[in-house]
């Protein structure tokens, strides 16, 4: 395709890109590198329904001459990066220096906001991608079993967990597993334990965000495999039957090789997403003991009643896009492979 | 259809059987659970006393005098002006999935075709613009929305909607497009079409399907989406998602929780529709596309 | 004849633009406020002077904390108007985007009496309207079966709590808003200025919670958790609300603003309702003061729209804010308003007023420290660290972000 004719094709969507996500984003990356000006703070009189008390504010007019003459604020380079409530390097290195075990190193590290939060990133990373992957082929094979008249409502009713709002099937879900709810009750005749709440230990808490997720996103992978099903060439099938290969041995050598492709794609969507988890932490008010870098980034913004940090949350995203792309690396070569196979 | 010849009861067809029952009762149940509750009030739903209220609802009866109610619908709909959120909503959607879709297949269909190797970069920086988390985004778009005075429109929001969305759009429709041969537009060209030409003629009508499944997930992301439409839109304006969630109350006030369930159903029903009706379609544009990742 | 239907015509529009606009006939007003039958309630008695020329469109928005800033920072400002507390107006005055409104006041001030005027160095800034705080809710018949007085301190919650316990009344008779983040960090402020601590460092922004008083609020909560559900860490008010309702605590610390809630004859037995008891706000550590900070909801107006605009607003507002909507709203909210009267639900907030509660804390920097102490002492409650390393932790997570927004 010549070049005029490509640009003619993506310029709509380029356009909107450049002009809603690229913009930002560089607007972002200059602004981690900026804190603001020196803040001047006068003491005045502050009189209320509740009486009169002697507070500090900002002078907005000196403040406000500062900002004029540098409209970026001050230039401090990466300290965003590695101030404490990022990277902390200062932290992580007296830490290594004093620490006398590595679970006390553990203990510090685990300490600092970043790495809390990363650490249960990763681990919800590393188990819900798997586990959607197997769990959603699982169900695309047993529901490619079913009579056709069957499909289509076990179709719909597999998707439900992935259409519905996540705000609020959290936040359902979050009486469901109440100690005094449903669920929660359940489980504690299961387990005869009376005391047993999934939302006060930090263990019981991840696993019930794990398995929130996978139940979330196997919908997702599901309906992705059962298309794929439906392009296994019945001739391979047949010629490995015909070979002797078991059950097993179809899936495992007939199947999983054509989906491949599909297994590739289902993974990086999942990878990003999963990387990005958020949404169960707020509905189910997890922040005690799971934190994640997007929530860090929300809570840098929205947490308390106007406490936006701004170039906080410009650093932890700009982190978490690194993170994304270090993630991606494998599947990104395997892609550049094929890419350069078709041209 | 694979295994269509092994139509004898046997034990892996008993075992795939639980599995799936297994599955689609983790599935479905809190949704069942929902629709159930949305007919209760907020004390026998939402019951620290016992959840077992919300079965036989005591307080619906004691305060409503009959064991369903459908007050909490009567609530979301007819008090507070749900209908409103919904037609917001259909606009928003109808509009998000329609531009995507246009802008995503041109640009999907430039990036098979390409050849070039700036295509594969593009598609690299593509998933890159998916990784900026969202409410990093939208606190960049507030200022100078308000300057420039477009913010809280719908228009507005479809388009930044749209702008989020087309990371994933290319993707997905890039790799409908490789499975297309090329030889079809190709041929057309040589026949004396231009590029767009064929493309309107030739592959236009075979893209359909990929361009279906895409257009399902571009709408569930309209559909759902919360931390954009919470932020950019005037009272008036409010899709359904950020009006469940005013439903919701604040630290210090109690809100209507159970006008929220109600809603939360109600929403959820044309997504039945929609899925019961497209689901066909879904299945064999995923055939034909993704497949190549 | 002609001239006289005329005339009756054009007397009885001006009339009818009269009434329309409660004297407003020019002018834009546009509010941006919270989204909750309070505001609800002021916002539809301001939309009464809406026509005769004056426009009133009021956006409700659950996040408008979010927003206002960036609103009126733009000129002309998307609003003309915030309805906000004593947390969210910091915001908007430390940026200067609001302007003094001595001037309407004097003008159209008739229904405001001066203790709804908030006023920084003589200038009015804000007019509140509505008052919250944290009180006592107890239940007087668990309190009796355990042979208990309502407590007066938090240390005499704890002896009550232990007694309902031992007793076997109750297994987690404490209830308390310790949701991880800001209310977890509220609970602290709390309890902090209860044992009359200052949270800086007098007259700069450096923080000064490491020392005897915060150590000592920071175990009171932790003696609290003790007879608590363990879901602690997870329950906001609505988790508290509906623990309360299904009788499942009897004391607990609450907004004054869910009183009415747990009496309102839904959701609960009239057995727990009619034992469901309010007083003010307890005192810690022998302090005087309750270890409840004082809350208001008000309107201001911005800086950057034209003078006619917001006299319009101011004007639409007052309205608003009458006593005529007070009293057809009573249940609402804890009005203070130029005339009205507490109701029974109210008496836990009036209480706390009158006992001298300190206001929350009108300085810059507040939110940047009440963010930091709610996700660093969740360690310390859940038994991972020290009292001390947990406000250390505190204080290093506030000075980053005060680094960076240049108080420091």
């Amino acid at each position: 395709m010549r070049h005029r004719t490509f640009v003619s094709f993506i310029w709509p969507s380029a356009f909107v890109m450049l002009l809603f996500i690229a913009v930002p984003i560089i607007s972002v990356g200059v602004q981690s590198l900026f804190i603001q000006h020196e803040q001047v703070i006068e003491t005045v009189e502050n009189c209320g329904p509740f009486g009169c008390k002697q507070t500090q504010q900002i002078n907005y007019e000196a403040t406000e001459t500062l900002r004029k003459e540098k409209p970026l604020g001050r230039f401090v380079g990466l300290e965003a990066y590695t101030n404490r409530n990022h990277l902390a390097l200062e932290e992580v290195k007296e830490s290594w220096g004093t620490a006398n075990t590595y679970q006390e190193f553990y203990k510090d590290i685990m300490n600092l906001p970043f790495y809390k939060a990363l650490v249960f990133t990763l681990t919800y990373t590393a188990i819900v991608t798997p586990m959607v992957l197997i769990l959603g082929f699982l169900v695309a094979l047993s529901v490619n079993r079913l009579p056709s008249i069957f499909k289509g409502p076990t179709i719909f009713c597999s998707l439900l967990p992935f259409i519905v709002t996540p705000l609020i099937g959290a936040l359902i879900l979050f009486w469901m597993i109440d100690a005094d709810g449903i669920i929660g009750g359940t489980l504690q005749i299961i387990f005869h334990n009376p005391e047993l709440s999934l939302k006060a230990s930090p263990t019981l808490t991840w696993i019930t965000l794990i398995i929130y997720g996978i139940w979330h996103s196997a919908p997702f992978s599901f309906i992705v495999f059962y298309a794929g099903l439906q392009t296994v060439p019945k001739e391979t099938i047949e010629s490995a039957k015909i070979d002797g290969a078991n059950k097993w041995e179809q899936v495992r050598y007939v199947i999983i090789p054509h989906l491949m492709p599909l297994v590739i794609f289902i993974a990086l969507m999942q990878l990003m997403d999963n990387f990005r988890v958020f949404e169960p932490i707020i509905g189910f008010n997890a922040s005690a003991n799971a934190t994640s870098l997007s929530w860090l980034i929300y809570n840098d913004l929205r947490g308390s009643d106007g406490n936006m940090v701004f170039g906080s949350a410009a650093a932890t995203s700009f982190l978490m896009i690194i993170g994304v792309c270090i993630l991606l690396t494998p599947v990104l070569i395997r892609t550049w492979r094929s890419y350069q196979k078709v041209s | 259809m694979i295994f269509d010849q092994i139509k004898k009861f046997n034990f892996l067809t008993l075992l795939a059987l639980a599995f799936l029952i297994l599955w689609l009762v983790m599935a479905m149940f809190p949704f069942i659970w929902t629709l159930w509750g949305s007919f209760k009030v907020q004390g026998d739903f939402f019951s620290k006393q016992d959840w077992k209220n919300a079965i036989y609802g005591v307080f619906t009866l004691s305060e409503t005098g009959h064991y369903f109610t459908g007050k909490g619908y009567k609530g979301a709909w007819i008090i507070k002006e749900f209908w409103r959120s919904t037609i917001n909503t259909i606009i928003v959607t109808f509009s998000v999935v329609t531009i995507s879709l246009t802008l995503g297949t041109l640009g999907g269909y430039a990036l098979a075709r390409s050849g070039f190797r700036y295509a594969f970069w593009i598609l690299i920086i593509a998933l890159i613009f998916r990784a900026m988390p969202h409410i990093t985004l939208v606190s960049g778009y507030l200022f100078p929305f308000f300057q420039l005075n477009i913010w809280g429109y719908l228009a507005t929001t479809i388009i930044v909607m749209v702008a989020i969305n087309q990371p994933f759009t290319l993707w997905m429709l890039h790799s409908f497009f490789l499975n297309i041969p090329k030889e079809l537009d190709e041929s057309a060209m040589v026949d004396g079409c231009t590029r767009f030409q064929a493309f309107r003629n030739v592959i236009i009508p075979v893209m359909w399907p990929g361009v279906i499944t895409t257009g399902l997930f571009s709408f569930l992301l309209a559909y759902n989406d919360f931390a954009l439409t919470g932020l950019l839109l005037t009272h008036e304006n409010q899709t359904m998602v950020p009006k469940i969630a005013s439903f919701l109350g604040t630290t210090q006030v109690e809100g209507n929780i159970m006008y929220a369930v109600a809603a939360v159903v109600s929403a959820t029903a044309p997504l039945f529709v929609l899925v019961m009706f497209f689901q066909r379609q879904i299945v064999s544009g995923l055939i034909t596309g993704a497949v190549k990742g | 004849m002609f001239r006289q239907i005329l005339l009756v015509l054009i007397l009885s529009l001006f009339s009818v633009a009269a009434y329309a606009g409660c004297g407003i006939n020019s002018g834009s007003v546009r509010v941006i406020a919270n989204d909750f039958p309070a505001i609800h309630a002021v916002g539809d008695a301001a939309k009464e002077c809406d026509g005769g020329g004056v426009e009133i469109s009021i956006n409700y928005n659950k996040d408008h904390k979010d927003i206002h800033v960036a609103a009126l920072t733009a000129n002309p400002a998307e609003f003309t108007s915030s309805i906000v507390a004593n947390s969210t107006f910091v915001d908007l005055h430390n940026n200067g985007l609001i302007r003094p409104l001595n001037e309407y006041v004097e003008k159209y001030g008739d229904g405001i009496s001066k203790n709804q005027l908030i006023t920084i160095d003589g200038k009015v800034m804000a007019v509140a309207f509505m008052a919250n705080s944290a009180h006592l809710f107890y239940r007087e018949d668990v309190l009796k079966a355990a042979g208990q007085n309502p407590p007066k301190s938090f240390e005499e919650l704890l002896t009550v709590a232990k007694a309902i316990k031992d007793k076997g009344l109750m297994e987690h008779p404490l209830g308390g808003v310790f949701k991880s983040g800001w209310n977890v960090g509220n609970e602290f402020v709390n309890l902090y200025l209860g044992h009359g601590g200052e949270l800086f460092k007098a007259g700069t922004a450096e923080p000064n919670l490491n020392n005897a008083k915060g150590v000592a609020a920071l175990n009171m909560m932790k003696a609290m958790t003790e007879y608590m559900n363990p879901d602690f860490l997870t329950h906001d008010s609505n988790a508290n609300q509906a623990l309360w309702e299904g009788g499942k605590i009897a004391l607990v610390h609450l907004w004054g603003s869910r009183a009415g809630a747990v009496t309102d004859g839904e959701n609960s037995t009239s057995e727990i309702e009619n034992s469901t008891k309010f007083a003010g706000a307890l005192t810690v550590g022998g302090g005087s003061t309750p270890a409840a900070a004082l809350w208001w909801d008000g309107f201001v107006i911005a800086a950057n729209i034209p003078d006619a605009d917001a006299e319009a607003t101011f004007r639409a507002l007052a309205n608003g804010v009458s006593l005529k909507m007070a009293q057809a709203n009573q249940e609402k909210a804890n009005w203070i308003i130029k005339g009205a009267t507490p109701t029974a639900a109210g008496v836990g907030v009036s209480a706390t007023a009158q006992a001298g509660a300190h206001p929350y804390p009108m300085v810059p920097f507040i939110s940047s420290l009440h963010g930091a102490i709610g996700s660093e002492i969740v360690d310390f409650l859940q038994g991972k660290e020290s009292a001390e390393q947990a406000l250390s932790d505190v204080e290093a997570a506030y000075i980053t972000v005060a680094k960076e927004k240049g108080f420091l």
